[in-house]
């Protein structure tokens, strides 16, 4: 096998913060935490950020990595591209002139709609079914999160990747299109799975963002100055196509056909079991995203999931239903120009042979197991500790049960011995052996 | 016995196992399949192969829950390849070759109204496997055999 790739992770542990307890290992889409020296440790090839650990940690010791608002002073003309789950968290009646306007209070130059980007992409993913008429369905790559989790955990779904590129990507396109000088790109990301694909794009070889704001930060930042400022002219920017992205099922709504929507990261693994099972080859279309309700239940947000997706229903609906003015975006902008490749990490051994051997081995370990998933060996089930002790990462008395087992047979067999006594004491148990 | 495609896996496997179903369980043919899957993907078998072998172990456990009383879904893994037998008590198919025709289907109309049953099972694990045999007692019940065989270069 190649040198291990270097993997960058928007979702980091603070150590100090962390309790070791075994919340977010259990959660864990990917099994990619475990527990040791009392401290969560993730395991880099697995993780896909999609900051699962991050909604259930109840310590706050799981965090997104992003830039902070004085980063964007490094740039001379500093663009925020808002995507829609964005005003989701905002009642309606605060309109995204308002929040544009409060944006650029806070330092940003210019600021851009996700939404509008979203636009070209629901065209050019509609223009992507009708060229690939099998197989079917084909799923969308709009959400980081799934394309990795396919990447990782559904190798034989990557083909169905439909290889358009994801609206943040087409919107820096289009700011930098429009733009001048030194020009800095910054997202406002609901999730850490977005400042992931910025940092480290998967299907292209470089991201056109200069980075990524955590939603929260910047609602925190522009909260406090809604009422003071007055809204920029010129907004919406976006039609309502394009705006209904943030909430799941809108992504869907611009695609003809039979299409499914699917929002949550388990209900995802669901589906993408379903598509490798054959399930669904009527569906045309798959949308899938990450996070509870779409986009607006990143864990970056600050509004319950639901209240923001009835919020961005509402404000969707004050924006234009046909497409406006829209400046010219080049074909290849919207294209995936590399593939996307599975990451190999299931595989016990290089050497076949040696995994059939070792996934016998997992078998036998798991059988010693109790099965009851409780976590306190640091793994997340009984099955991944089996997974662990093959691959050297465990022992098998790192089971508590297992451990208890074992000390009480000790136990035991001390209290056995304890009653022998020598037949050379009185009240042994040799009986008389007859020496003739 | 009726036997389509290619044969055969005949090395010993490295690794057998048996999932027990009963008529009307629907879970757990999703349940096998994707911790078959799961085996397969450790292994390192392409994903290609693991998408055909998901496929077919799906469709054949599903058969089972379908149509018979109760079965098991046989699990063998070699190198080569991917062995799979479903082998059900059940009322057996009367028509084999009608079987394996699309669109054909015994299922009742309860199971229909579910979604199953739209007779695209046999066809659907010939199509995906590299050959499958079928045994068939009516009233008695079937063994459905199937492989997936790994190309050699």
């Amino acid at each position: 096998m190649s040198a291990v790739p270097e993997y960058f992770h928007s979702v980091t542990l603070e150590r100090d913060k962390c309790k070791g307890c075994t919340n977010c290992i259990k959660g864990c889409p990917t099994e990619a935490i475990r527990v040791r020296d009392g401290k969560a440790v993730i395991i880099e090839e697995r993780c896909i950020d999609c900051g699962e650990c991050i909604r259930v940690c109840p310590n706050r010791a799981k965090a997104a990595l992003t830039e902070e608002l004085k980063d964007i002073a490094r740039f001379h003309h500093p663009v925020a591209l808002i995507p829609p789950s964005f005003y989701g968290q905002f009642p309606s009646q605060v309109s995204p002139g308002t929040i544009a306007a409060a944006l650029q209070a806070i330092g940003f130059h210019r600021v851009l709609e996700v939404g509008l980007a979203a636009e070209y992409v629901t065209e050019a993913v509609a223009g992507y079914l009708e060229e690939h008429p099998a197989p079917r369905p084909l799923i969308s790559s709009a959400c980081p999160a799934v394309v990795r989790l396919i990447q990782v955990r559904f190798p034989s779904l990557a083909d169905l990747i439909i290889r358009v590129e994801a609206p943040i990507e087409v919107a820096a396109a289009i700011a930098r299109q429009r733009g001048k000088g030194d020009m800095g790109v910054f997202f406002i990301s609901p999730c850490p799975a977005k400042v992931t694909s910025i940092k480290q794009p998967v299907g292209r070889a470089e991201s056109g963002l200069d980075g990524a704001l955590s939603m929260a930060e910047v609602y925190g930042q522009i909260l406090p100055i809604l009422r003071e400022v007055e809204p920029l002219p010129g907004y919406p920017q976006a039609s309502h196509v394009g705006t209904s992205w943030g909430r799941f099922g809108g992504e869907r709504e611009g695609v003809s056909g039979r299409s499914l929507a699917v929002h949550g990261i388990h209900h995802v693994i669901n589906i993408c079991e379903l598509i490798e099972q054959g399930c669904l080859t009527d569906y045309e279309f798959i949308e899938a995203q990450s996070c509870p309700a779409g986009c607006v239940g990143g864990c970056l947000t600050v509004e319950n999931p639901f209240v923001a997706e009835t919020n961005l229903r509402h404000t969707a609906l004050t924006y234009p239903r046909g497409q406006g003015h829209r400046p010219k975006v080049a074909g290849e902008v919207l294209l995936l120009t590399r593939p996307i490749t599975p990451r190999k990490i299931w595989q016990l051994d290089d050497d076949t042979t040696r995994a059939m051997e070792k996934l016998l081995l997992l078998k036998e370990t798991e059988k010693e197991l109790p099965g009851l998933d409780c976590g306190s060996c640091g793994s997340p089930s009984c099955r991944t500790l089996a997974e662990d002790v093959v691959r050297g990462r465990a022992t098998i008395n790192d089971c508590i049960f297992n451990l208890r087992e074992r000390v009480r047979r000790l136990a035991e067999e001390m209290v056995d011995l304890a009653g022998k006594v020598p037949p050379a004491m009185a009240g042994g148990e040799g009986e008389a052996i007859d020496f003739e | 016995m009726k036997i389509y495609g290619r044969q055969c896996l005949g090395k010993k496997a490295f690794l057998e196992l048996e999932y027990q179903m009963e008529g009307r369980d629907f879970s757990v043919a999703g349940t096998a399949a994707s911790q078959i899957k799961k085996m397969l993907t450790e292994v390192g078998f392409e994903p290609e192969i693991i998408r055909r072998t998901t496929v077919v172990a799906y469709e054949a456990a599903m058969n089972i829950v379908i149509h018979a009383f109760r079965g098991r879904l046989l699990v063998h893994i070699e190198a080569d390849g991917i062995g799979l037998t479903a082998v059900d008590e059940g009322p057996g198919i009367a028509d084999v070759a009608m079987a394996m025709q699309e669109g054909y289907s015994t299922a009742s109309p309860s199971i229909r109204e579910m979604g199953f049953g739209a007779g695209m099972g046999l066809p659907n694990i010939k199509r995906h496997a590299d050959g499958m045999a079928i045994e068939t007692r009516v009233g008695e019940g079937t063994t459905l055999k199937a492989w997936i065989i790994c190309k050699k270069g």
